[in-house]
């Protein structure tokens, strides 16, 4: 893999996490040493802009249809087109205020999983906020693509939920043992990012203590981390997210989706579930 | 993957779909009624169909917001089919005909759509428009002036209702002419034929049954050549009115799965007694007009076809078919591809011939699927033509030596073969001839077979011949020559050597 041109990509919209997006990303692209590209997709709306029920077809009327259509979505797309182009314009200028030197501007039309499949290859980490503009207000509740496109890309997904006031200090690794939670433990062991945090691996089983968090924890230390390690007992979501309230962690790092879309609408997703209620930060390891 | 489609693709855009698809139904139900009265069936046939096809095809069908069902192009194949054997061969037929598309649909014959042109496509819908138009006159001649007058008062209605404000755009104006003739006829007591006198219409929801036909080779051989005939027309209507769609909605889908899909939506048809279809071009552009986007249009389209038809079943019997001529008729002025008209004078004449061609054919077999196969050899017989005007030959001679080179440039092939050996000049005597193919391409055996011929000649004439650069001239007769997609494996081949 060509590390060199892989960019720390952050998703900006209109939304009001877009700014907490930039600076995460601007902290992340400086840490890793990564050049910070900024994105604004343009999502083409499939409701469509005409109401005419009167269902007769005339002479050219395919043409006519084609050419009204054309029209009224040129004149959409010249909007957005602007509107995102200020939004990138902005969010340049604050992350180069948050010390990245030359961030990389860019504008793509379609879905956004398509898009950042398409471009999986130089994404480093991705940054991008847990809601976008259309579901802004609605809290409890994450963005309409987040879930897929945390599925679809196997690279570090950072999720943005609040704005950024200084850099993390102390994060949290949810590890249970899966196979998902060991690749996000090989990544955080080689990875620059972690280097500066105060790292706790938290483990919460139903029964007695597993062996396995000691493992865990050496594999983390030998790559030079701090680590601090608890072992709670109980109910995961409330467990893992009352343990970041009392040890004031900055980050949640867990592997994201480790089981089937099939399992997880039976069973309920621990990911989904820590997606909506975290309110630090998350980092989903693929 | 057939029953794979993403939440946006059924609930993204609600309130639009529903509304398209009850505007869809609404012009959906005379169509139906149109297109069996055409293959000689109970409307009930199409109007089953319908149902079936629309309702399935928005869940396994692979271009949302297409709308399938019972239609004229279909309709018209089956004719003979139902007057010689009757309904139950018709439905073994529908069966057969949605198996022979699932299999194309895993061929990937969808591809090939890619040799029909434009000029082709064009002429194919040009063609169907007037094939529902002709298929309208029956009901248009023999008859009293009233029928000439009603269906003038309902293609007024469908045309000018919508231009009155407000409830112009709200009310579909097909169904306003529907209703208005229809209370017109009552009121005056016209004696006039309806839809009623055409066949029987369904009271009840379909129901499952097996086609009633000795399951043995000669059924086989009585429905095969229809059904390779409909499962040919389905998918090539179906293929071009996605494209269509495609085009309108700016979005893209998935032609192998429509295949498949219109497949499963011909067998479903098929069990519940009705006849095959496909996509429709007027409908879908209905549909897209009225707002539709998502699967669930198709389906609604569907499903309140169905509704309808089976609490207004007796209030449909009383339609005139003047009513239904009008609403026909506008749909094949709609389908018709008026720009093709304005575009004759710019187009060059072998574009022109094409769709004209396509449009004859059709018109005189009713045979969609003749037409498309004359237009797309016509349009390749074209192409191959002008190809072989790609092709020259220099020659200059070198007196001490008495050589001469001749330096060949360009495409040959069958069609330029002939030309490639008469530039060569046999008469003139020489002691050695250098032939150099470094810049020509030699793309199937006629050529190398000219070449040959040059060669002997010469040899017989007492000259001694040199081919050069020949091993690069003849890299494009390997078959599968296409399965290069990197540009400097084709520059390797077609570049300069």
């Amino acid at each position: 893999m060509n590390t060199n041109r892989q960019t720390v990509l952050a998703c900006i919209d209109g939304s009001t996490f877009s700014r907490g997006v930039v600076d995460y990303g601007a902290w992340v692209s400086r840490v890793v040493g990564a050049p910070l590209k900024l994105l604004h997709n343009i999502e083409h709306r499939e409701h469509s802009p005409i109401q005419d029920l009167s269902g007769n077809i005339g002479l050219g009327a395919r043409e006519e249809l084609l050419e009204e259509l054309t029209r009224m979505e040129e004149r959409c797309s010249k909007i957005l087109l602007e509107q995102g182009k200020e939004m990138l314009h902005n969010a340049s200028q604050r992350a180069r205020a948050a010390g990245v030197a030359e961030p990389i501007m860019l504008q793509r039309h379609g879905g956004l999983a398509e898009t950042l499949i398409d471009m999986e290859d130089e994404i480093r980490v991705l940054v991008l906020g847990v809601r976008g503009e259309d579901r802004e207000q609605q809290e409890h509740r994450i963005g309409n693509h987040l879930e897929s496109v945390i599925r679809a890309l196997h690279r570090p997904v950072l999720v943005v939920n609040r704005p950024f006031d200084s850099p993390p200090g102390r994060c949290m690794l949810a590890y249970d043992g899966s196979e998902a939670a060991g690749k996000a433990l090989a990544m955080a062991a080689s990875s620059p990012l972690f280097k500066q945090l105060e790292c706790h691996l938290v483990h919460v089983a139903r029964k007695q203590e597993s062996p396995v968090l000691d493992a865990a924890a050496r594999v983390l230390q030998d790559a030079g981390l701090q680590v601090h390690t608890a072992s709670l007992h109980g109910d995961v979501e409330q467990l893992l997210l009352s343990y970041q309230q009392q040890q004031g962690i900055e980050l949640m790092v867990m592997g994201a989706f480790g089981h089937s879309r099939i399992r997880e609408l039976l069973l309920g997703s621990v990911t989904h579930h820590m997606l909506t209620k975290s309110r630090v930060p998350l980092l989903m390891l693929r | 993957m057939l029953l794979h489609s993403t939440r946006a693709d059924w609930l993204g855009n609600i309130r639009a779909d529903l509304l398209a698809g009850l505007v869809v139904a609404l012009a959906l139900i005379p169509e139906a009624i149109a297109f069996s009265i055409i293959a000689g069936v109970d409307p009930k046939v199409g109007l089953y169909a319908s149902f079936c096809i629309a309702v399935i095809i928005a869940i396994v069908g692979g271009r949302p917001g297409m709308i399938s069902a019972a239609t004229g192009a279909m309709a018209l194949l089956m004719v003979t089919l139902v007057k010689n054997h009757g309904l139950e061969y018709l439905l073994a037929a529908t069966l057969l005909t949605g198996v022979l598309q699932i299999v194309a649909g895993y061929l990937k014959l969808g591809n090939l759509m890619s040799f029909v042109s434009r000029s082709v496509v064009t002429g194919f819908v040009n063609a169907l428009a007037i094939l529902i138009f002709m298929a309208q006159l029956p009901e248009l001649t023999n008859v009293t002036w009233h029928v000439y007058a009603m269906t003038a008062a309902g293609l007024g209605i469908i045309y000018l209702f919508p231009r009155l404000p407000v409830i112009g755009k709200a009310i579909p104006s097909p169904l306003v002419c529907i209703v208005v003739l229809t209370l017109a006829a009552v009121a005056v007591g016209m004696d006039i034929r309806t839809v009623g006198d055409m066949g029987q219409l369904p009271d009840t929801l379909p129901i499952f049954l097996w086609p009633e036909v000795p399951l043995n080779l000669d059924t086989l051989m009585i429905i095969l050549p229809y059904s390779v005939s409909l499962a040919v027309v389905g998918l090539l209507e179906s293929l071009m009115t996605a494209t269509i769609v495609d085009d309108l909605t700016d979005t893209p889908s998935d032609k192998n799965r429509e295949c498949k899909g219109q497949g499963i939506a011909n067998i479903g048809a098929g069990l519940l007694g009705g006849m095959a279809g496909c996509a429709m071009i007027g409908q879908s552009v209905i549909n897209i007009k009225s707002g539709g986007r998502g699967r669930l249009s198709t389906f609604c389209a569907g499903l309140f076809l169905i509704v309808m038809v089976v609490f207004l079943g007796p209030w449909l019997s009383l339609i005139p078919m003047a009513a239904l001529v009008a609403v026909m008729i506008m749909v094949s002025i709609g389908t018709f591809s008026w720009q093709s008209i304005r575009d004759l004078k710019k187009h060059p004449l072998s574009t022109n011939v094409v769709m004209v061609v396509t449009v004859v054919v059709v018109v005189a077999t009713h045979n969609l699927a003749y037409g498309v196969l004359a237009g797309v050899l016509l349009a390749a017989l074209f192409f191959a033509n002008k190809v072989s005007h790609f092709m020259y030959v220099t020659s200059a001679v070198d007196p001490t030596t008495n050589t001469r080179t001749y330096r060949v440039v360009g495409q040959v092939f069958f069609n330029s073969a002939e030309r490639f050996a008469a530039n060569f000049d046999f008469r003139e005597a020489l002691d050695k001839v250098v032939i150099d193919l470094s810049h020509a391409h030699f793309w199937d055996i006629s050529a190398v077979g000219a070449l040959d011929k040059v060669v002997i000649k010469f040899r017989r004439e007492g000259a001694e011949v040199e081919l050069i650069g020949l091993n690069e001239a003849s890299a494009t007769i390997v078959d599968r020559f296409g399965v290069h997609d990197k540009p400097e494996e084709i520059d390797k081949v077609l570049g300069v050597h």
